[in-house]
């Protein structure tokens, strides 16, 4: 199969094989399992954002009636320099651990203490309170300006990413990469612009809290039921954690009710096994709202400050990017990739650009779509847009110029293969949306966006039925509708309706291993093991057909969901039911790990109204472009490019995370932290491109991140053109906008 | 001293259905819902009534099930997810989320499929912006709204030509 083959299935909108759950309220998230006998977990939670405990004094919890274990960091492994791997990256223990549960210091406030499991949860959050914990109270410091002063208070005093200094610092991780020679370059400009733009902190904001129940047996087996992007990985995790082999724990993955790069990791998991391990019953953990923003792992708040030249024709001949981003109190490594990818939308041959991160009183970052990316893009782009104004090139014109193409290499090295900036770009100039004139009182914004995407390891297994239906295996968490997208891949090879195939996301010891649902890999690497393991199907009903028919197997064919040799043919059905006289039954397990990831790119249109008087912004039209290499099923990349652009307009516009000089964050609440409701936006236009990817079988690109990465200076351009204004600060919120016009006035 | 175990019989009408159940004066009705009725499609996902994923519908009246009290419901009517479908029938509103592809992880659909029943219950031909602010209480995180309100509007249509014929 090639993609530049017509498809029969893929590309068309069946309903998704789970929505009838869903609709009907069926479906079974991390929270909606019981297990026999069990009881409930609480967690201590530190008040200080920064301290060291003296002593944790949990008698007076493990008297009381009802409370069956008690348990602190103690209990956790020693994290030494062990590293684990997973989808998105390694991640050390030291990094890991201590967002599980501190192990002598606390770095933020709500950080977990220690935990406590009772018969009832009311009795457990009673208990909980009755642990006794001393703190020595240390210093706050959660900006990262004020981390990197010489007077900052010390995270850790032992982590040195730039060499031994004197003195210890606050610096997590340091990297530049160069082409060329920028300096030099800039004095072929034209014209430079130079602007430094920031983003706050700011939540994924998945609706489903945290949640997991786990049980243990006498012989230290492990049952974990959770919510999770990947439950390989909390496997790997929970056992580097908890010490516990393996091979002895089994997850399985309940439906996932949003993670957006948030459950790429562990929190309570850990804890309920280890609670259940020492009550000797099933423990359930469901994290509080509040917990979540508190002790989750945000999206890091970053300072980037983009310098860009061009010539008076519109060629960008050089480019400095220096973006500060907030790792919050563990590495999070969020610093390599403005190092690495701030640049990757545009031909450069003299470019720097350097990513660091710095520790604060704040929960560790963690993975959100496209991580990194929309920071650092919120800056690049609107110089981008501010160079285009000067240099009175239109924008899209100014971008076509010097967009990226194949062949073409950028800060990684390697070679762009087939990509679809430059289709994405021509889209978006011919859309009626970017035809149409700006409406008076509105402005309107363009910003462009990549995202590198992910392959890695995937697993599948197909089981065929007597009566021809197809179990399709996976252990990729289902997060927005891949299931649908596996059933097509799978009709598509195999030819056979897609009623008759079922897919479903199973445990750890039912499929081969898969990394995370991240990455924008599923559709790509798990389709990829889907198509693979189809075709090997084919192959095995075509090795039965030619014994059965006492032909070579090269002469049969498959078409249309059948064998076939002159005027003799086998139905997929017919197979299904002969299996047992055909040589047993038809099962085919398929794993690879992909090396088929390819970029992606999209374009933004954002209109948008200022209210002069209250600062409130309107969104009034907004477009999304999108190269997808090829939509298995179109309704669900619409819906990653329009929740993507939402999730990127509330960043632009509402959504930061708000401390206290405590360190205490004031916001912890869908009431304060507010992400958009349904009339905050318009409808959200849609154009995916195709252009598909010739290292997959047919064409996919991932699309799950891209979308996140243009919205923010798309509509911060808006914005400013809107209301005359230029914020450095995001988000724009109506104080703030307000507080801008009238310094502007 | 909290006493977890001091529980008030509640009877109620859920789904249609009589029931008795036990409650703590201080529960919540998505807890007991989802706990001691097995109703797990109502979800939790703020228990402070910001996000909309346990709406129900007290007497016909569309609610946040963590903003009640499980003893409030004593002698009333509770509507949850599971009672929207006519046994295998969905309502439309369900139909046309499945159509439009109006769901991703899934987790908000119980409560926008509740919320949208209601509004068509009260309106069967709302204007976008109508369905816009009338489900602004029902947070989704992964759509961005366009195909859930492009369900709603297009249930509505379904439902009015029903009413019709």
């Amino acid at each position: 199969m090639n993609a530049k083959q017509e498809f029969r299935v893929i590309g068309t909108r069946p309903i998704r094989p789970d929505g009838l759950d869903k609709v009907t309220g069926r479906a079974r998230y991390g929270s909606d399992l019981n297990m026999q006998g069990q009881i409930y977990g609480h967690i201590v939670r530190s008040p200080h954002a920064h301290a060291v405990i003296k002593s944790i004094d949990c008698s007076k919890a493990l008297a009381m009636e009802g409370v069956l274990a008690v348990m602190t960091g103690a209990d956790l492994a020693e994290p030494g320099n062990t590293v684990l791997g997973s989808g998105e990256g390694a991640i050390a223990l030291k990094d890991l651990i201590p967002m599980v549960m501190s192990q002598g210091k606390v770095l933020f406030h709500a950080q977990a203490i220690a935990a406590v499991a009772a018969t009832t949860s009311a009795l457990a959050a009673e208990a909980a309170a009755a642990i006794e914990v001393v703190y020595e109270v240390l210093p706050v410091v959660t900006n990262c300006r004020d981390a990197l002063a010489d007077d900052a208070p010390i995270l850790h005093g032992d982590r040195f990413p730039d060499g031994k200094p004197k003195e210890p610092t606050n610096l997590a991780a340091h990297i530049t990469m160069q082409v060329g020679e920028p300096d030099a370059a800039f004095e072929k400009a034209d014209v430079i612009v130079e602007r430094t733009y920031s983003v706050p902190m700011c939540h994924q904001g998945y609706i489903e809290p945290h949640a997991c129940v786990a049980q243990v047996d006498a012989a230290d087996r492990v049952e974990l039921w959770c919510s999770t992007q990947g439950h390989f990985t909390v496997r790997q995790y929970t056992a580097g954690v908890t010490g516990i082999g393996l091979g002895k724990i089994r997850v399985t993955p309940s439906e996932i009710g949003g993670g957006f790069g948030g459950k790429t990791t562990v929190y309570l998991e850990p804890i309920a096994v280890l609670l259940a391990k020492k009550s000797g019953r099933p423990v359930k953990m469901v994290m509080d709202r509040g917990d979540v923003f508190r002790a989750t792992g945000p999206a890091p708040g970053a300072e980037t400050r983009v310098k860009l030249g061009a010539t008076k024709d519109g060629r960008l001949v050089a480019a400095d990017v220096d973006c500060l981003m907030d790792s919050g109190a563990y590495n999070g490594n969020p610093a390599g990739i403005p190092a690495f990818m701030a640049t990757a939308c545009y031909k450069f041959s003299d470019a720097r650009s350097t990513g660091r991160s710095v520790y604060t009183n704040k929960p560790k970052i963690h993975a959100y779509r496209a991580p990194s990316m929309p920071q650092v893009t919120l800056a690049f782009e609107l110089v981008m847009n501010e160079m285009a104004a000067e240099l009175k090139i239109d924008p899209l014109e100014f971008r076509l110029i010097n967009a990226v193409e194949e062949g073409d290499v950028n800060m990684m090295g390697a070679p762009y293969k087939r990509i679809g900036l430059r289709e994405c770009l021509e889209a978006a100039r011919s859309h009626p949306h970017y035809q149409s004139a700006v409406a008076e009182g509105t402005g309107r914004g363009i910003a462009a966006g990549y995202w590198i995407n992910a392959g890695g390891q995937s697993s599948a297994t197909l089981n065929v039925s007597a009566d021809g239906h197809v179990a399709l295996l996976t252990g990729s968490p289902d997060i927005g509708g891949s299931r649908a997208s596996m059933a097509l891949m799978a009709a598509e090879v195999l030819g056979i309706p897609i009623e008759t195939i079922h897919p479903q996301v199973v445990a750890t010891d039912a499929v081969g291993y898969c990394d995370v649902t991240g990455g924008s890999r599923t559709t790509l690497a798990t389709g990829q093991a889907v198509i693979q393991a189809a075709d090997e199907l084919v192959a095995e009903l075509c090795r039965r057909a030619a014994l059965d028919w006492n032909v070579p197997e090269s002469d049969v064919e498959w078409s249309e969901g059948a064998a076939h040799h002159g005027e003799q043919s086998l139905s997929f059905e017919d197979f299904a039911s002969r299996a047992n006289g055909m040589g047993g039954p038809l099962t085919v397990s398929s794993s690879l790990n992909s090396t088929s990831a390819s970029p992606g790119f999209g374009v933004h249109l954002c209109d948008a109204e200022v209210d002069k008087e209250t600062g409130r912004t309107t969104i009034t039209r907004y477009t999304v472009v999108q190269d997808a290499g090829k939509a298995i099923h179109p309704a669900y990349v619409e819906g990653q490019m329009q929740g993507g652009a939402a999730q990127g307009i509330g960043w632009a516009l509402n959504e930061e995370y708000v401390y206290n000089d405590q360190g205490v964050l004031e916001n912890p609440g869908f009431l304060d932290y507010r992400i958009p409701v349904a009339s905050d936006l318009p409808f959200i236009d849609t154009v995916i491109v195709e252009v598909p990817n010739p290292l997959h079988p047919v064409g996919v690109k991932g699309v799950g991140e891209v979308p996140i990465v243009p919205p923010m200076p798309a509509v911060a351009q808006a914005v400013f053109d809107s209301a005359a204004i230029r914020v450095m600060n995001l988000p724009l919120s109506p104080a703030k906008v307000v507080a801008a016009i009238v310094e502007d006035t | 001293m909290n006493t977890p175990l001091n529980k008030l019989p509640i009877q109620a009408v859920i789904n249609g259905e009589p029931k008795m159940f036990l409650a703590a004066p201080g529960q919540i009705l998505a807890d007991v819902l989802r706990d001691e009725l097995e109703l797990i499609g109502t979800k939790i996902g703020c228990n402070t009534g910001d996000c909309g994923a346990c709406s129900v519908l007290v007497n016909d009246r569309l609610v946040c099930s963590c903003l009640v009290l499980a003893a409030e419901v004593e002698g009333q009517s509770v509507q949850t997810i599971e009672g929207i479908a006519d046994g295998a029938v969905l309502h439309p509103v369900q139909q046309k989320l499945l159509e439009h592809g109006g769901l991703q992880c899934g987790i908000c659909t119980p409560g926008v499929v509740v919320a949208a029943k209601a509004l068509l219950d009260s309106n069967p031909n709302p204007t976008e912006e109508q369905a816009r602010y009338w489900l602004a209480g029902n947070l989704c995180r992964c759509t961005g709204y366009d195909k859930i309100i492009h369900a709603v509007l297009d249930a509505a249509k379904v439902i009015r030509e029903g009413a019709a014929s």
